[in-house]
């Protein structure tokens, strides 16, 4: 056990219940920390991982990404159709070694491989293998919505990327189901969090809030396929500053419509850039009735930001932050699973009605 | 567009509905200027938090740094010098981008402080800010230097019309100590407050920045189970540690001209003393927080010369072990003039007299070159009235004590008397223990960060308040006094402690009948 960051407490078993987990779990910790007490398990989160057992190494490792984010205690329930016997693979691992006088974080991570005769039963599987009274945070990368139904039972948060879904609508539709059963964490809304700050940034000394009300059109460019992301920050603005969006419609690679705002009506374009490679949005340019200007947008060392006032008057500058990477976004969204944004829901009950109605 | 980038006005501010719900509150522009640019508190903590708060996007979008400093040197020689200083101290290694775009926009002004040329061509740099902002920044200046030079830099500011701004605020951060006894502290207020109104100051006491002392307010405040208990009825004595494994290292200037009682009791330990005894707030604003611990400093009585030497003890470390290793006296540390009587452990017994705490006594003690490196508050309750296992053989039974624990291991222990297993009923004390480590996924932020930023953004919960300042020195000036007396003959001894031990044996004697130190 000791020397190096410790990663060697495995246990395994091939035809194993969910109790039998459960002791190995229970074991192992202690054997750890009867052999060395400066190792101790962490106790924050449980995560639940519905994955397809094909793409599970996928999903291990972008789990292993998310760095201090780690859920305390992650159950992956790896499905294969046709499996009949339920296997296991119990890991506790710590990322440090204890310095003198300090403790080091254990996490656990349980991998049960089932098949569709558990799915019946799957909550009585996953059920013993959660840290009692720990929040909860579901996460299917691979669908299976109806699994994700039932596991919520067990669930108190549930992970979602609303750019995964094929169409908007879909997204939409199904982050706003889930959000009446659970609390919604979804990975394409924290992608838009840098540009919401700063959007809020740029209208927060007092003399600009007035401009809010003066806003005249809004640009989001996005990835092709991050046009739920772009209608989440349309849908935040209005949601916020009560506009009224009516439904887009397409215009070429873009959505274009208005909202109805209090003394105006907002122009909005939600355009694609093929050219942009991460998912997530391009840049953001909100325009105002006085003939100001702002854009954000991806830049090497932060946003760029270009300002242009009533008078013609352009400005260039960098507001510094680091990219966080599609890990750092996933490890962001298990973070976000133990806080409370009252503003996603308003924000995708606003982007919903920029659908056009079916 | 001229507008103004924070100052308030008698107009009603309407609010800006985007804030919501956002983690991050935006941080008005600003130009920081510091002041020490090129010591060594700038080059370790203060340019380090700036880098960290450029990678988490928390710096203001428009940002400029501004260093001032005696030493001649060009603009990209100071932009260098603040990325070595980033690469080496900062608590996560650089991103190259972000790191240049935060140095784009730092620039050097030379000089002595006392110089007048220097602030005018200050003011030239915070105007050429703001005209390539296009826009007012707010102005923040930031006092790094050795505390003589706090009378002259905001003697300057203030001449050389610095110390307001039409457009925007301006604010004045200044670093511990403020002052070195009470007459000085007054002094240094009187001068300050001649130039900045006091809600322009922001006096710096990095513990409470740390995210574990804050947390004692939500331990305290959230948890309904404390407070019925948190009285003079029902605790016994507190006790509160700040200790160092360490020597002075390479800080005997500083050091001997300080010792430990003006070091860490005067401003830390008794921040630390007010958040255990103070009245829950009536909001967590900077004004009635920093009312409520203003009040328990008033309550706790001046010493008299008499009193001293019953209720405080100074010692010196001498030579010892450390780490498996032989270490010097403090008296043999390079540096440290010869014969010094400057005390690296100070202890007090204080008293708060209110009517929450009357009776019950606040041990301080903090010391270098101690067991262990610790800094905790325990809290030992009353015992039980009545033990009725006593004749089973638990007399050993202690009463239950409530441990906070600032460092290493962040979190809060509980002592409770459990039965040991076996057929006889023996019970002897177990620890029921919270770790911050184990339950959050987030990191502490560094003290520092924390702190520029509430500065830049003009919320002053953290920060100290002149009359916080008096009160704390109201408090340590007659003990100062007593152990530093203008004729150079104290009455009050030094004692000594071997390093690495848990400190002079005399510290007993500070203890009320019945009570003890806790083991560091």
């Amino acid at each position: 056990m000791s020397g190096g960051a410790r990663s060697d407490a495995v246990w395994s078993e091939q035809g194993t219940t969910p109790d039998a987990i459960e002791a190995a779990l229970r074991k192992l910790l202690h054997d750890i920390h009867a052999e060395n007490g400066d190792y101790v398990p962490a106790r924050v989160l449980n995560m639940i991982a519905f994955v397809d057992r094909e793409w599970s190494g996928e999903i291990a490792n972008r789990l292993r990404g998310v760095g201090r984010y780690h859920a305390s205690r992650t159950v992956v329930l790896a499905y294969e159709p046709g499996r009949e016997r339920l296997d296991a693979r119990v890991m506790i691992a710590s990322d440090d070694e204890p310095k003198p006088g300090e403790l080091a974080l254990l996490h656990e991570t349980v991998v049960v491989e089932l098949g569709d005769r558990h799915l019946d039963d799957l909550l009585t599987i996953a059920d013993p293998l959660v840290v009692t009274d720990l929040p909860t945070l579901l996460w299917s990368p691979h669908g299976h919505h109806d699994i994700v139904t039932e596991l919520l039972a067990l669930s108190q948060a549930v992970l979602v990327d609303s750019v995964d879904e094929p169409s908007s609508r879909d997204a939409l539709d199904r982050a706003c189901t889930l959000s009446g059963q659970a609390y919604v964490v979804d990975l394409a809304w924290l992608r838009t969090t840098p540009w919401r700050e700063r959007v809020a940034a740029s209208f927060d000394p007092p003399p600009r809030r007035a401009e809010l009300a003066e806003i005249s059109g809004v640009t989001v460019r996005h990835h092709p396929e991050s046009t739920a992301a772009a209608m989440l920050l349309a849908g935040w603005l209005s949601s916020r500053l009560g506009w009224r969006p009516e439904p887009l419609k397409a215009d070429g690679d873009a959505l274009v419509g208005t909202a109805e705002a209090h003394e105006r009506d907002v122009k909005l374009r939600l355009e694609a850039a093929p050219e942009l490679q991460v998912r997530g949005l391009e840049d953001v340019t909100l325009e105002t009735s006085t003939g100001r200007s702002l854009l954000l947008g991806r830049g090497p060392g932060g946003l760029h930001a270009r300002s242009r006032d009533a008078q013609g008057r352009e400005r260039e500058w960098t507001i510094a932050g680091a990219s966080r990477g599609e890990q750092g976004v996933l490890g962001e969204g298990i973070r976000q699973a133990l806080l409370r944004d009252p503003t996603y829901v308003p924000a995708l009950t606003a982007a919903r009605a920029m659908l056009t109605p079916a | 567009m001229a507008v103004s980038a924070g100052r308030p006005t008698s107009e009603p501010v309407p609010e800006n509905p985007l804030v919501a719900g956002l983690e991050r509150i935006p941080v008005a522009p600003t130009s920081l200027v510091i002041f020490g640019a090129t010591g060594d508190l700038a080059r370790r903590k203060l340019l380090p938090a700036l880098y960290n708060l450029a990678h988490e996007g928390a710096l203001p979008g428009r940002f400029h740094l501004i260093g001032v400093s005696r030493k001649e040197k060009e603009h990209e020689d100071y932009r260098e010098e603040c990325e070595q200083a980033i690469r080496r101290f900062s608590r996560r290694t650089p991103d190259d981008a972000v790191l240049e775009s935060l140095l784009e926009n730092v620039c050097y002004v030379p000089g002595t402080f006392d110089d007048p040329s220097v602030y005018s061509e200050l003011g030239k740099m915070l105007d050429k800010c703001e005209k390539q902002a296009g826009e007012p920044l707010n102005r923040a200046f930031y006092l790094s230097t050795a505390p003589t030079f706090f009378p002259v830099i905001v003697e300057q500011l203030g001449k050389s019309k610095l110390a307001h701004h039409e457009h925007g605020e301006v604010r004045l951060i200044i670093e511990k100590p403020f002052g070195t006894t009470l007459e000085e502290a007054r002094e240094l207020n009187r001068e300050v407050l001649a130039t900045f109104d006091e809600t322009q100051v922001f006096r710096i006491d990095h513990y409470l920045g740390k995210e574990t002392v804050q947390n004692m307010m939500a331990f305290r405040f959230a948890n309904g189970m404390f407070e019925p208990l948190w009285n003079r009825n029902y605790i016994d004595s507190v006790q509160i540690t700040a200790a160092e494994d360490l020597g002075i290292g390479s800080r005997a200037d500083y050091y001997d001209s300080a010792g430990a009682l003006r070091d860490l009791i005067q401003n830390h330990m008794l921040q630390l003393l007010c958040h255990v005894a103070m009245e829950p707030p009536v909001s967590f604003t900077a004004e009635e927080v920093r009312n409520e611990k203003v009040k328990v400093l008033q309550s706790i009585p001046e010493p008299t010369a008499a009193e001293i030497p019953d209720m405080s003890l100074r010692a010196q470390y001498s030579a010892g072990h450390a780490g498996g290793d032989d270490v010097p006296g403090y008296l043999e540390e390079e540096g440290v003039p010869e014969g010094s009587v400057t005390e690296t452990y100070a202890a007090l017994r204080l008293e708060v007299d209110n009517w929450r705490w009357a009776g019950v006594p606040f041990y301080l003690r903090t010391g270098k070159r101690l067991a262990r490196k610790i800094t905790e508050i325990a809290v030992t309750l009353k015992p039980v009235p009545h033990l009725a296992f006593s004749q089973d053989g638990s007399l050993g039974v202690q009463p239950n004590q409530l441990v906070l624990t600032l460092q290493p291991n962040e979190g809060v222990s509980l002592s409770l008397g459990a039965k040991i297993p076996g057929t006889r009923m023996i019970i002897r004390p177990v620890q029921m223990e919270f770790q911050y480590g184990t339950a959050f996924l987030s990191q502490s932020p560094e003290a520092y960060e924390r702190l520029i930023t509430d500065a830049m953004r003009g919320d002053a919960t953290l920060f100290t308040r002149n009359d916080e300042v008096e009160a704390q020195w109201r408090i340590c000036d007659p003990i100062v006094k007593a152990w530093e007396p203008a004729d150079g003959q104290s009455l009050v001894s030094v004692a000594s402690y071997v390093a690495g031990s848990q400190g002079p044996k005399e510290a007993d004697d500070l203890l009320r009948e019945g009570d003890r130190w806790r083991a560091i």
